[in-house]
């Protein structure tokens, strides 16, 4: 059995962090078959996080950002060319090119698109930009360099507040509007996001919280001059980045039979896709930003997570399960861990802040700018955020990981003295937000309902 | 040569930004910037920081398809 299951054929489609990854840890764990890994952007796999950290403060162009290869996965690239269409009966995957690929197992780990501006002539306008791939920060890179007067950023996610923050680092005058209340207000709840408010204004940035982009607007000759907001007033702009998250690139598995939806598709601990009856496959496996699976430390909710961190945990562990024989198999358990730079901070999350009800300062404040806040649930602790306190978060990591009671006991030496006293965590309904959150819960929220549906007459 | 940090692992200690300064840069007191094509006479000396990084986040290799793989 294990020696079958290091041979045969694997097709990844993905060609990105995930699809990189996994194609490496099969051949580690001594994958000897054929591997085939698809990829519809024309680059080999390239890394994200600098496109909207270094690449927009012009420390690295955007075709530098390409991912090293720990070893060789020794893999045929098809890249340049996107997955159509997924038989798993007949064990195919289709191409756009009109050819199909059989496989014995297959990886999906196709990942999200940016999430573009509703209506099609705004998105279309010359100067309206979302981002997420290469080229996408290549041309933004190239509009910022050129002076604009000022640059318009919808939603006041970890995106949006990232770009904000290049645009100022630069001298650009930028405005930022957002539905919710305060900026990352959907990731870290209330008592950060007034941090995060307060660090966007003292950088001089035109935040505008609770209003939503009514219109993108243009000068006839289809350039964009500005936008409407739902107070009344008016934005002019000539540049505007469209930061309202991410959609996950499941329409290819529309006819497959998987419970693929809006918020990624159902695996198992295992990285095993479901199919849409919640019965597990065994040779369809998921990792990244496009799957969505349960996590026994955050009562087994559907966890769809849009880190850096989880695509390659999970494509590791997805990667050593497709090679090993059943009782050899390991969950992906791995903790989230998020990290965002901007304004000069070093922002950190471990664990889940929204899967919370009290949060409580433990180390720093407010005030000062670097703090380690710790978010609970039912008197357990289940996530914490560091601002410029980085060295902390395996302390907290470790919280979480044992379950321990919420507030936390005394451990670190700086704690601080707002440490046992307990605020709600305001975390918001996320639809009140212009930007998806990086995580979701969606265990509660089945994606597609199930209906009998009988025959007439 | 590429190189890609680890971010979740990273605790800015700050090795890098010390041994390397052309390559590796803090934004604020912790959050690190890097460049993520290393020229090839810089590549020993990034190999030596990648080394001394306390938590073994910096990970240098070729991209796919440029000689590698
Ligand atoms: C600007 C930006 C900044 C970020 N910053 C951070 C950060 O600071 N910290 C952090 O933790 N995370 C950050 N992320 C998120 C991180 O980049 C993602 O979590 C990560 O890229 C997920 O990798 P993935 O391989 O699952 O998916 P993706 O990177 O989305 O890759 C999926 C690949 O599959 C391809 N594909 C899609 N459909 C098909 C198809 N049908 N056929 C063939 N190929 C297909 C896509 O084109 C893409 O190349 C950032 C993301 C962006 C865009
Ligand atoms: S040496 Fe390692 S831990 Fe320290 S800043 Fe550099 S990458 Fe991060």
């Amino acid at each position: 059995m294990a020696g079958e299951a290091r041979d045969g054929r694997i097709v990844v489609v993905g060609a990105s962090l995930a699809g990189l990854r996994a194609a490496e840890t099969l051949r580690d764990e001594g994958f000897t078959g054929s591997l085939t890994v698809v990829g519809d952007e024309p680059h080999p796999p390239y890394d994200r996080p600098p496109l909207s950290k270094q690449v927009l403060l012009d420390e690295a162009p955007a075709d530098s950002t390409g991912l090293p290869v720990r070893r060789d996965p020794d893999a045929e690239w098809r890249l340049g060319v996107a997955a159509t269409g997924l038989d798993p009966l007949a064990r195919r995957v289709l191409l756009a090119d009109g050819e199909s690929l059989p496989y014995d197992r297959l990886l999906i780990a196709t990942g999200t698109r940016a999430r573009p501006w509703p209506d099609p002539a705004g998105a279309a306008l010359d100067g309206v930009f979302t981002l997420r791939t290469r080229e996408d920060a290549t041309g933004l890179a190239a509009r910022l360099a050129a002076g604009p007067g000022r640059v318009l950023v919808v939603g006041a996610g970890f995106t949006g507040s990232e770009i904000a923050s290049a645009c100022r680092k630069r001298g650009l005058q930028v405005t930022v509007a957002e539905r919710g209340p305060d900026p990352l207000v959907g990731a870290l709840g209330g008592t950060l996001s007034r941090l995060a408010a307060l660090m966007h204004r003292e950088h001089g940035v035109d935040l505008r919280c609770g209003v939503t982009v009514t219109a993108l607007l243009g000068d006839g000759a289809g350039r964009f001059t500005g936008a409407d907001l739902s107070d009344g007033t008016r934005v002019e702009a000539d540049v505007c980045v469209v930061a309202l998250g991410a959609v996950r690139n499941v329409e290819w598995l529309a006819e497959s039979g998987l419970a693929a939806g809006p918020r990624g598709i159902a695996c198992d601990a295992g990285c095993r896709a479901f199919t849409r009856y919640g019965i597990v496959t065994d040779d369809i496996f998921v990792a990244g930003d496009v799957s969505r699976f349960p996590h026994p430390l955050f009562g087994y909710q559907m966890l769809s997570l849009e880190h850096w961190g989880n695509a390659v945990a999970q494509a590791e562990v997805a990667a050593h399960n497709m090679v090993s024989p059943g009782p050899l198999r390991r969950p992906h358990l791995s903790l989230p861990v998020f990290w965002s730079t901007q304004f000069g901070l070093n922002i950190k999350s471990v664990g889940v802040p929204t899967y919370s009800d009290h949060i409580v300062i433990a180390q720093g404040s407010l005030e000062a700018g670097r703090l380690a806040m710790v978010y609970g649930y039912r008197g357990r602790v289940t996530a914490a955020v560091t601002v410029d306190m980085a060295k902390s978060v395996d302390y907290y990591r470790h919280l979480i990981e044992t379950a321990a009671p919420f507030p936390p006991p005394p451990g670190a030496a700086d704690r601080a003295l707002t440490a046992d006293i307990p605020l709600p965590s305001d975390v918001p309904d996320p639809k009140g937000l212009s930007h998806e959150p990086v995580v979701a819960l969606t265990g509660h929220l089945p994606d597609r309902a199930l209906m009998v549906v009988q025959p007439p007459g | 040569m590429q190189i890609v940090v680890d971010l979740t692992r990273c605790q800015g200690y700050a090795q890098c930004v010390f041994l390397a300064p052309d390559v590796f840069r803090l934004h604020g007191e912790e959050g690190l910037l890097y460049k993520p094509s290393v020229p090839d006479d810089r590549l020993e000396r990034v190999r030596q920081v990648a080394a001394a990084c306390p938590v073994r986040a910096i990970l240098v290799g070729e991209e796919v398809g440029t000689g590698g793989g």
